[in-house]
């Protein structure tokens, strides 16, 4: 069955995608909610950055945060003049490195949802006593919740399923940056291909299934309320 | 605030320039009854609604409502958001929450009232009076549009507003519809004491339910006063066309069982209308559209027409079409008086040579009785 090392990369590959998630939600949310709603300038070009990394090769992402992150790098010198070292190579570094690039998968389904929210509910909820944070936690939210479940699943998803920028910033160090994809690479590699087989088929299984669950739980359109 | 009379009412200016729209209001509105807001869409109507309720800021706007300040764009000036001004809000559609039930709904505002707040109307005051008790554990998809109608309503009043804002709540709705939600209505004006401003491009609409009227057109005030008034008023450009007529209020006098028919009496006259089972004594409010009106120099005879009244020609006006003409005429003397409106052809008007101050007699082919 799987190895030591092949669950030690499932483990950190679930980690890596849990956080990563669970830090989109917080900054993927306000984002998401300023596009749907602002008629600023800025919108296209804020929109623009937060798709980018669905065009970039991911080579290419990484490889300017390793420059940022790195000892010569602006965030570099910060976080060493915080103390902490430098992040590339990290679970830190594949955290933030991660953050950026499933960014889209967060903030596009969820300004969609809003988007579909409209304005009015949020009228009828200033119209009824609610402040636009209470109105926004009250109704907004609950409204756009099928639009939060396919935003935490998308990121989630694709977060474990990422490689290239991985390699980048994380490198390969067991226990610390080497996730599933990478192990993966590194037993075909060495030619275990029994071991790359089983470890493949987990994540064929999975990403099925995510997906599955994803459009199978779609629910069906509402008649107008 | 009772006998204050319209030193409690809603002072309110707003100018707005957007492109293609342009609003320039004045506004000194009554503190109590129903005032319509009527016009056409693109009038201005709900975007006046809006700035009231704080959905809409006009950049120059000064509103103070009750004689407290809403909004003031003077240097130091004051501007209430809408979740702090102490109103009810109906909307064209209904616009319930689909994520929580009809007692959710109506919970929703309810809960985030100041705990200050004078308590107008209880939740089980405003369920009562719309009707709407079956409904509570039902979602907003498993209304009807009228229900929800009455659902957003009951929202709305379940936070005792000091000032119920109805931007036209029938226009989504069908007539059937629409006359099953008039009556809920007309018991808010006559069960609650609180004023209502009520968008509509509708005139029945206006005519059964408003107390006051604020005629716009363009982003501007065209006419403004009491109902009767107002509608009586041929010089002002309300373009009311076919729906063109008077309300008067009136009250029920006698009632001819044989018949099925009751008198009622208002000042300068009476008119027999259907019996609708109106107890004596109680006030109604009867709408006589101009073209139903008629006129002849004498009283005629041999004439299938129930209501025939002398009246007094006060001025001929041209109607919206070249061959008619509207006849503001006075029935009635010093003791009381009222206004009708007539619409002839205007040849007929020529033939009989109608001037002010001439003696004539109307006939009445259909009297409305609409609250």
């Amino acid at each position: 069955m799987l190895t030591d090392s092949d669950l030690q990369a499932l483990w950190l590959t679930l980690r890596l995608a849990g956080t990563v998630t669970l830090i989109l939600l917080l900054l993927g949310t306000p984002i998401a909610w300023w596009l749907a709603r602002t008629h600023s300038w800025w919108k296209g070009v804020v929109g623009a950055v937060v798709a980018l990394p669905l065009v970039l090769p991911p080579s290419v992402l990484g490889f300017y945060l390793l420059l940022a992150m790195g000892p010569h790098g602006p965030v570099g010198q910060f976080t060493q003049a915080l103390g902490m070292g430098t992040l590339p190579f990290s679970f830190g570094g594949l955290v933030i490195a991660s953050v950026l690039y499933s960014m889209p998968f967060m903030v596009q389904p969820l300004q969609t949802a809003f988007e579909a929210v409209g304005e009015r509910p949020l009228e009828v909820a200033a119209t009824l006593r609610a402040s636009p944070l209470d109105a926004f936690f009250t109704v907004a939210v609950p409204l756009a919740l099928p639009g939060f479940l396919t935003a935490s699943i998308l990121t989630f998803a694709h977060t474990v399923g990422e490689f290239g920028v991985v390699l980048m910033i994380g490198g390969n160090l067991p226990g610390i940056t080497r996730v599933a994809s990478v192990q993966i690479y590194d037993h075909v590699e060495a030619l275990e291909y029994t071991q790359a087989h089983r470890l493949s088929a987990v994540m064929l299984i999975f990403s099925f299934l995510v997906l599955l669950g994803l459009y199978a739980w779609r629910p069906h359109p509402k008649k107008g309320g | 605030m009772g006998d204050m009379g319209d030193v409690g009412g809603i002072d309110a200016r707003f100018r707005l320039d957007w492109t293609g729209f342009s609003l320039d209001v004045d506004l000194h509105l009554p503190g109590r009854g129903v005032t319509a807001l009527f016009g056409n869409s693109g009038s201005g109507k709900t975007t006046v609604l809006r700035c009231i309720a704080g959905l809409e800021r006009a950049p120059q706007g000064r509103l103070s409502v009750h004689g407290e300040v809403w909004q003031d764009d003077a240097p130091r000036g004051r501007w209430l958001p809408p979740h702090q001004r102490p109103i009810g809000y109906v909307f064209q559609e209904a616009s319930l929450f689909a994520h929580l039930s009809v007692l959710g709904n109506l919970r929703y505002g309810v809960k985030r009232m100041l705990v200050t707040q004078a308590q107008r109307v209880s939740l089980d005051q405003a369920i009562a009076l719309l009707g709407i008790e079956p409904l509570l554990e039902r979602k907003p998809d498993r209304l009807s549009g009228g229900e929800r109608q009455r659902v957003g309503i009951a929202r709305a009043l379940a936070v005792s507003p000091r000032l119920l804002l109805m931007d036209e709540p029938l226009a989504a709705l069908d007539v059937q519809r629409k006359q099953e939600i008039l009556p809920y209505l007309e018991r808010l004006h006559d069960a609650l004491d609180i004023p209502v401003l009520y968008v509509s491009h509708a005139a029945d609409e206006v005519a059964r339910l408003a107390d006051h009227i604020v005629a716009l057109e363009d982003g501007k005030v065209r006419a403004a006063g009491p109902l009767k008034d107002v509608l009586s008023n041929i010089d002002l450009p309300i373009h009311l066309g076919e729906d063109a007529g008077v309300v008067l209020q009136a009250q029920v006098v006698a009632r001819d069982a044989q018949w099925h028919l009751v008198r009622v009496a208002f000042p300068g006259g009476s008119l027999w209308v259907r019996d609708g089972g109106q107890p004596l004594g109680q006030t109604v409010r009867v709408r006589i559209l101009a073209r139903d009106v008629s006129l002849a120099l004498a009283p005629v005879h041999g004439t299938s027409i129930l209501n025939s009244l002398p009246a007094t020609v006060d001025h001929v006006a041209a109607d919206h079409h070249p061959a008619l003409a509207l006849v503001r005429l006075v029935v009635g003397d010093a003791a009381g008086s009222a206004a009708l409106l007539a619409r002839l052809s205007q040849r007929s008007a020529t033939g009989l040579q109608l001037a002010p101050g001439q003696a004539v007699w109307v006939q009445i082919k259909a009297v409305a009785v609409v609250g």
